[in-house]
């Protein structure tokens, strides 16, 4: 806002003056009285402008009053839980059983059957989604991405529940033909934990894919160059130079398998179960909240305040997750040009 | 290790010459051309899980069903029951039901006033009462006819089999139903466009406004800092923590308003679709501003220099030049909002959809239900008819999202087309 922006002015008035003396001077005339001697160019304070800007920071505030509308929802619920008879805040995170009918509320067997689905869906969608990246960025010719890419996208589209769908009635079918009906339960842990995979596969994909384009293209022609072929220089070259983009996918998507609700719900079953076998049914926190709520359960009651405290650690450990995976991208970028 | 470096050249430092080279050439290409066609592979499966997926709903949506009669409507009269008049019809009715059970209808409303179609529909609910008995799937109705033919016969002797497309008029129009095969989803349909329009209402303003505070406004000060890093962790906070919220905030806390109470309005609790629509307009707020974000941005600074450099205010070119450019990647955004909003279902199930409900919405205080949660309700019921009919809802639901998401891509290829 320097003298760049003065000058122009002062060429204008220059030339007006030099070729359309009688018309500046004409109209020049009103201000010039109105001012007495010369014309105001400094800038008013405006009213309305600064009621609109009050009215957008406003918008702007309304993310920050949901956050404190979550935490305040959740801690206050929560609380409300651990100072009733027979919850403390250790018993809620050591205890190995959890029945509300008798009082127990251990969260044990609710997260470890999400941690359960969040790992096989790991195992489906890590090395999935990054082979599928370094095959998009690397390998893919124009034409092939254009094709490929807004398909795989197709898949991140699909509502959740519709997965669920999915998982019931086609994957826990196959998964009993190979297994046996009696090994595989009609609900199950790993049913759940694939098409949860599926599910997260794009967004590994393309949060991937984004990191591996951002490496510049002079690395991978340093690369050739030495006589590299497209695989060394995809591994020892590319990936690493993205790997903090990379891992950083991975936690959202961690992150992701752990609040994913439809899928669980409809698949992995309905009751805690504290169990270590992927065929049998157990459920997770989120199903549990979907279920309990989803039910009548009156305001008020023990088990309706449990149901925050369980969300209370939801959203602590996705909280955690996210932020883990921003410090990440912004500790360990590589960092070129 | 993966990839091959030749022991000589750790050992020695020496790289292999003449033939070795080439074999060791030779081999780093072939596994190259391995990990090509792994890395292929896994594009792949990921897609072909997109295709049996799409495969496995339209499978069930689509097939043969075996209907069964109690009494074969063939039996009753030697003409099709459509073509005989209302007194025959009677006359059939009175044969084949209780005279109590005839009173009573009677009573209800005199068959005297009874239109023909209605005492039909009467004989067809109660003599002869059709009913689906057993539903196979698109794929097995094409290829192996015959062995369904077989297996009907011997278990549904008295049953016809006929085509059936789940998704058909009669499912778009009908009202939810206990009876699968005459179930619908037009109060879904109803309910999800009631919520889809007021979340829109709450969620559209106040993402351009926090976007444009944000890209327009906002210098590099502390709270503005916190504001952004807030809204990337929103965007990350799964979608029933959202419900929760909602549960305790918009359904418990301001329930006299969000039944309408205050309007007068009595016969509803707080889970309404007005306490549904704040829910989900929390939940695509982040979705929202961080696009519109990106398009305020992708507007260029000349037109900004150009307008102030006029004399405009900072409003007057937000307004006139910033939005209006911006206008296409901001539409955009908004519909990928909407169709977010349009399948989640989990925020709905903690808020209170209702599972089972016969009436339209009427407003933004009534009880509801949504696609989504009818889809989930009629997956977790028992029997392959429920299973066939979640099919069909999901069509429908797909069906929707992909209209959305055409008219997005039209939407920003004709602002492209009109702005250049």
């Amino acid at each position: 806002m320097g003298g760049g922006e003065t000058r122009p002015p002062i060429v204008v008035v220059w030339r007006l003056e030099q070729s359309m003396e009688p018309s500046v001077a004409s109209r020049a005339q009103p201000a010039a009285t109105d001012s007495g001697g010369g014309l105001d160019l400094r800038s008013r304070p405006r009213l309305g402008e600064g009621i609109i800007q009050a009215l957008l920071w406003m918008c702007a505030a309304v993310s920050i009053l949901t956050t404190i509308g979550i935490v305040y929802v959740l801690v206050h619920e929560a609380w409300a839980f651990f100072s009733a008879d027979g919850a403390s805040i250790g018993a809620f995170l050591t205890g190995t059983t959890w029945a509300p009918q008798i009082g127990a509320f251990g969260i044990l067997p609710l997260l470890n059957a999400t941690i359960g689905t969040s790992l096989v869906a790991m195992l489906v969608a890590l090395p999935l989604g990054l082979g599928a990246s370094i095959f998009l960025s690397e390998y893919a010719s124009p034409r092939a991405r254009a094709v490929l890419k807004p398909l795989l996208e197709i898949l991140a589209g699909v509502p959740t529940v519709v997965y669920g769908y999915f998982a019931l009635i086609f994957v826990t079918p196959r998964l009993q033909e190979l297994f046996g009906k009696d090994v595989v339960q009609v609900y199950n842990v790993a049913s759940a934990g694939l098409v949860m995979g599926i599910m997260i596969l794009p967004l590994v994909a393309s949060m991937s894919e984004d990191a591996l384009n951002a490496v510049p293209q002079s690395l991978r022609q340093a690369s050739y160059g030495l006589g590299a072929t497209r695989l060394e220089t995809a591994l020892r070259v590319v990936v690493p130079a993205a790997l903090s983009g990379i891992i950083a996918a991975f936690i959202v998507a961690v992150s992701r398998a752990v609040g994913e609700t439809m899928i669980v719900a409809l698949a992995a079953g309905a009751g805690p179960n504290l169990s270590f076998n992927p065929f049998e049914a157990a459920e997770t926190m989120t199903g549990h909240i979907a279920r309990i709520s989803g039910g009548d359960v009156s305001y008020g009651s023990i088990q309706y305040d449990s149901i925050f405290a369980i969300g209370l650690t939801l959203f602590v450990m996705t909280l955690l997750l996210n932020i883990g995976s921003g410090l990440i991208v912004r500790r360990f970028r590589e960092v070129y040009e | 290790m993966i990839l091959p470096t030749p022991p000589e050249a750790r050992s020695t430092g020496q790289l292999p010459e003449g033939a070795a080279a080439q074999r060791f050439v030779a081999g780093r290409q072939m596994i190259g051309r391995v990990w090509h066609s792994t890395f292929l592979t896994a594009l792949l499966i990921g897609i072909l899980a997109l295709a049996t997926l799409l495969t496995t709903v339209v499978n069930d949506a689509f097939g043969y069903v075996a209907v069964q009669a109690k009494v074969d409507p063939a039996t009753l009269s030697d003409r099709p029951l459509e073509q005989l008049t209302k007194d025959e019809l009677i006359t059939i009715l009175q044969a084949n039901i209780s005279r109590g059970l005839y009173r009573r209808f009677d009573r209800d409303k005199p068959f005297s006033e009874r239109t023909q179609q209605e005492v039909l529909a009467l004989i067809q609910e109660r003599v002869t009462a059709v009913e689906i008995v057993r539903a196979f799937g698109l794929w097995e109705s094409l290829t192996q006819r015959a062995t369904i033919d077989a297996e009907v016969q011997r278990e549904f002797p008295g049953a016809k089999l006929e085509f059936r497309s789940w998704l058909n008029g009669r499912f778009i129009t009908n009202p939810m139903a206990s009876a699968a095969a005459d179930s619908g989803v037009r109060n879904a349909i109803l309910g999800s466009l009631w919520m889809i329009a007021l979340t829109m209402l709450f969620a559209f303003p106040i993402g351009i406004g926090a976007a444009v505070y944000l890209e327009e406004y906002a210098t590099k000060n502390r709270l503005n800092n916190l504001i952004e890093t807030n809204i990337n962790n929103l965007a990350g906070v799964p979608s029933i923590i959202y419900g929760m919220l909602g549960l305790a905030i918009f359904v418990r806390g301001i329930e006299y308003y969000t039944s309408g109470a205050f309007l007068g309005i009595s016969d509803t609790n707080g889970r309404t679709i007005i306490s549904a629509s704040l829910t989900m307009a929390l939940l695509i707020l982040p979705l929202l501003i961080i696009n519109a974000r990106e398009a305020i941005r992708a507007v260029p600074q000349s037109l900004r220099q150009a307008s102030y450099g006029l004399g405009a205010t900072k409003w007057q070119t937000v307004w006139h030049h910033v939005l209006p450019n911006a206008m296409p990647g901001i539409l955009t955004g908004t519909i990928l909002g909407m169709s977010r909003a349009m399948g989640e279902t989990a925020p709905l199930i903690v808020v209170g959809a209702s599972t089972f409900i016969v009436t339209d919405p009427t407003g933004p205080f009534s009880k509801f239900t949504a696609l989504p949660i009818q889809i989930y309700n009629w997956t977790q019921q028992p029997g392959e008819q429920f299973r066939d009919v979640a099919a069909a809802a999901i069509l429908v639901l797909l069906i929707l999202l992909l209209t959305l998401n055409t008219s997005a891509i039209l939407l920003r290829n004709y602002y492209r087309r009109s702005s250049s």
